[in-house]
């Protein structure tokens, strides 16, 4: 189903091998909800998520280099992933 | 038609919640169906996609009778307007909305930016759920000029637009499904051929807004659309191209718009038919 839970997918639905980025937003050290969106190389949108209330996201993803950008109330920040094939990739976000 | 009478913004919403108008009925319908749960906008009910809007059994969704009943049990007369959002850019508002045309709801509009842009304005949400007095809502026949099935598209190839609204790499066959969801759905990725990849995002501003008519025009334009041709829109599962449809048809007023909700959950598992791999040519 199309459901973008907040957070992202369970971990639970996690399928061994899958391509993962996960990680979360924070402003001066505190978790903040918001929104992540994940680009492609190109900078195109690919997908969203809210935080979960702990701040965390996470995405399936194919191999590459994707950049992250943070929305919250007031502010933004982008970081840029490299994620390898069937690797877990960790990004902490502070806006 | 024109973007205004489809389209209002949060202040607009906020004077009719503070004039506590009764013919305004805001509808909350998210893609986590628990968002309402938490909270949402002050007078608001809840549509759920899934138990609501799909028939619990087949794959397809609630017939003219059903809608009736949920119209009805949610407190919706035929004559008021509803303003529907939603998360995740208005997703599956967008597609709610395609069900309220396609049953002839008369006023229905859509909340820009959706939820993401009342939250990221900080504006007030909150957990009391509103009580509406039970309508006994009439739908109209189902609109068929505006929902395609699979034979529509195939008899589309090379001749209609046909609009992929799903990510380039979806498209190109890289993924089945959004980054954000776990791998599933069809038994084969692609495309279906003569399809111009146009990413429903495209059609919005990272606050979920959606961008100008006239930057909208060019977008497809640009990408290749006879925006003189008829059009069939489709992504995975119908609800982003929902959003797509409402740019083409309720936006820029492009007749003869068509939504394929069976999209390539549907396609990509259908046997002998033809599809394409590899990004937009």
């Amino acid at each position: 189903m199309c459901g973008a839970k907040a957070g992202g997918p369970d971990a639970q639905a996690a399928k061994p091998g899958e391509t993962t980025i996960q990680g979360s937003v924070t402003r001066d050290g505190e978790p903040v909800t918001g929104y992540v969106r994940l680009l492609d190389s190109q900078g195109e949108f690919t997908a969203e998520v809210p935080t979960s209330a702990t701040g965390q996201f996470r995405f399936y993803a194919a191999e590459g280099r994707w950049t992250l950008r943070a929305l919250v109330p007031g502010g933004t920040a982008d970081r840029t992933v490299v994620a390898e094939k069937g690797g877990l990739a960790e990004v902490a976000i502070a806006v | 038609m024109s973007r205004s009478d489809v389209l209002v913004d949060a202040d607009w919403v906020q004077a009719r919640i503070d004039a506590a108008d009764p013919k305004t009925v805001i509808v909350e319908v998210d893609e986590d169906t628990s968002a309402y749960d938490k909270n949402h906008i002050r007078t608001a009910v809840r549509i759920d996609w899934k138990t609501d809007l799909q028939d619990p059994v087949r794959r397809d969704f609630v017939d003219q009778e059903g809608f009736e009943k949920l119209l009805s049990a949610k407190g919706i007369a035929n004559d008021d307007t509803v303003v529907l959002y939603g998360g995740n850019n208005n997703w599956f508002a967008a597609y709610a909305y395609w069900y309220f045309k396609l049953y002839g709801h008369q006023d229905v509009k859509l909340l820009d930016g959706g939820r993401k842009k009342w939250e990221l304005d900080s504006r007030d949400l909150v957990a009391e759920v509103p009580r509406r007095e039970a309508t006994a809502y009439k739908a109209k026949p189902q609109d068929g000029s505006i929902r395609a099935f699979r034979d529509d598209v195939i008899a589309a190839i090379g001749s209609l637009n046909l609009v992929d609204v799903r990510s380039p790499d979806e498209f190109s066959g890289k993924l089945l499904a959004p980054a954000h969801l776990p791998q599933e759905q069809s038994q084969r990725p692609g495309h279906v051929p003569s399809a111009r990849n146009i990413p429903w995002s495209k059609s919005a501003n990272d606050d979920g807004t959606f961008k100008s008519d006239d930057e909208l025009k060019s977008l497809y334009e640009a990408a290749g659309v006879d925006l003189a041709k008829d059009t069939i829109a489709y992504c995975r599962i119908g609800e982003r191209s929902a959003h797509t449809w409402f740019v083409l048809h309720e936006l820029l007023g492009q007749r003869n718009v068509r939504n394929y909700d069976g999209s390539w959950t549907e396609y990509g598992s259908l046997v002998g038919v033809p599809i394409e791999l590899g990004a937009d040519g």
